[in-house]
């Protein structure tokens, strides 16, 4: 790979992190998702799974079988660590356009935005211009997390990028996209929740009858249209 | 043959030892809070040590066995009792049909591991909502038949020192997180004090309540991976220790993670218990872990004997 790491760190005592920096950038996005799926393709005995995050991967491992494998290594983490160096020699990067893109139809209006009046109130500009700006720019899922299938999207366009709700709600309504600065999402599932909501989307994120049973895999690309 | 939950407990669920590949969709592992537990119990009447075991916690449930069948408990004691004779932990029992069996008291721990020879059938939905997850009362078990040929072989007592070491207040060993060096003036803090689990603590995390740790900087990071046993420190120097059904990333600094050998004490604790944490180096973690494997497995040795057709016939 062309991109190195910033540190590699232990994450407990079975795991360990790649990290390729600490911002929000497609480049170091592209490298965490190209180096999570090489060792996945080529994985190492005792390797559990490699999951990229935003600019980082964990690499979850199984220290007895590591230990068993490599016993000249005088601990499991230092046998890891060069495995992971060795990955990071070889993976190839591809770029994001590899990525699926995905439509997703929303409405963003009455009971489906709550938060879209907050949003116009930091943007400056109507409830209109507001889903205008939001709906002119393709996303990208950075990664999942929080709720199984919960996409980070980003970049959400710096006009629009309001903070937070200071409080939570109890509940948010499955299908609802939330704004959270410059990251965007969407709740797969009923879920707490304290980002900003500007709409709702009935498409299912998860279907338990594909395999895997997500519409969202890191790199995607995402478009909005509304319904 | 099944087992009827005649009365629900609380949060009484199937947990296996996690299902793991899908972390990069957000979705955690999951499993048994004490691995170690599970492992044993299912280990003592014969089964796979991964196979589901049900996880109760206090008030439990009331148990009904529609068959006959071998069980065993572990982890928390909640002083058990099979149609009221004492069903104590870490050995086998048998349950007849129509047995009852009854949680009377609270000893010690807080999630205690039930299997019957077997096993249970595996949750075949690892995306259900986990705060749903739990089984209510009138729901029937399915179990694994296997059938009763003779009585369950004298496994004896488990050797205390296979077990994990549980208190209410256990000092556990802790690896040195990323930012565990931006710990202001006090390297030693979170060394020196002791944290009490907050009423806000369960199966995703424990909220510690301590003195408040500070960090050099803002801290800021951008969302990353974390681990069942990562401990975090939240803006407001309270940390959190995350458990099995953790958010798959987060980004609060990470100041330590709770070794593996000793993540059963953590899993046993709940609001009210305590819990001090000691540094220990990569290599110490690893062994601890290793001492943790042999001891599993020469148990596993020993009741694989047991359980064959020439070990019963003893």
């Amino acid at each position: 790979m062309n991109i190195q790491p910033t540190r590699i760190f232990p994450l407990g005592d079975s795991a360990i992190t790649v990290e390729f920096g600490n911002e929000l950038s497609i480049e170091l996005n592209d490298a965490s998702i190209c180096l999570a799926n090489y060792l996945s393709e080529h994985p190492f005995p005792g390797l559990i799974e490699a999951v990229p995050a935003m600019a980082s991967v964990a690499v979850f491992y199984d220290q007895s079988t590591v230990g068993r494998t490599y016993p000249s290594y005088e601990t499991t983490l230092s046998a890891v660590r060069d495995m992971v160096s060795n990955a990071l020699l070889t993976a190839p990067v591809r770029h994001s356009e590899s990525g699926r893109v995905v439509t997703i139809p929303a409405r963003f209006s009455g009971d489906d935005a709550p938060d879209l009046g907050v949003v116009a109130s930091f943007a400056g500009v109507s409830p209109d211009h507001v889903i205008e700006i939001f709906l002119s720019v393709e996303y990208r899922v950075f990664m999942l997390g929080f709720l199984p299938g919960f996409p980070y999207l980003g970049a959400v366009d710096e006009r629009i990028a309001a903070p937070r709700r200071a409080t939570a709600r109890t509940s948010v309504p499955k299908g609802s996209i939330g704004i959270a600065g410059g990251q965007a999402g969407i709740y797969p599932s009923a879920s707490p929740g304290g980002w900003q909501i500007i709409g709702r989307t009935e498409e299912e994120l998860i279907d338990t009858s594909v395999e895997p049973p997500f519409i969202f895999s890191p790199g995607d690309r995402v478009h909005f249209v509304r319904d | 043959m099944s087992l009827l939950l005649k009365k629900e407990g609380i949060f009484t669920s199937l947990q296996d030892l996690g299902r793991f590949g899908r972390r990069r969709f957000g979705v955690p592992p999951g499993g048994a809070m004490d691995r170690a537990a599970a492992r044993i119990a299912n280990l003592l009447v014969g089964n796979d040590e991964s196979d589901a075991v049900l996880e109760l916690h206090y008030p439990g449930p009331e148990i009904v066995f529609e068959a006959e069948c071998i069980f065993t408990l572990a982890g928390a004691d909640f002083d058990g009792h099979i149609d009221g004779s004492p069903a104590v932990n870490w050995r086998t029992h048998i349950g007849r049909e129509s047995s009852v069996l009854r949680f009377t008291q609270k000893h010690s721990g807080n999630r205690c591991y039930l299997a019957v020879r077997g096993g249970f059938p595996h949750r075949s939905d690892a995306l259900s909502d986990r705060r749903t997850n739990r089984l209510p009362a009138g729901h029937r078990l399915p179990c694994l038949p296997v059938p009763l040929h003779a009585p369950p072989p004298a496994v004896g007592i488990v050797s205390n020192s296979i077990l994990p070491a549980y208190s209410r207040f256990p000092t556990v060993r802790v690896v040195a997180g990323a930012e565990f060096s931006l710990l202001k003036e006090d390297n030693n803090a979170l060394e020196s004090a002791a944290f009490m689990l907050s009423r806000n603590s369960d199966r995703m995390g424990f909220r510690l309540e301590g003195p408040a740790l500070r960090m050099a900087g803002n801290g800021e990071m951008i969302s990353s991976p974390v681990d069942f046993g990562t401990i975090q420190l939240l803006p407001d120097g309270q940390l959190i220790a995350l458990m099995a059904d953790h958010q798959t990333t987060g980004g609060y600094p990470r100041l330590g993670h709770i070794i593996k050998a000793d993540l059963p004490l953590a899993g046993q604790l709940g609001p009210g218990d305590g819990i001090g944490f000691k540094i220990v180096e990569i290599d110490e973690a690893e062994r601890a872990c290793a001492q943790m494997e042999r001891d599993i497995n020469w148990l596993k040795t020993g009741l694989r004997f047991a359980y064959s057709p020439t070990g019963s016939k003893q």
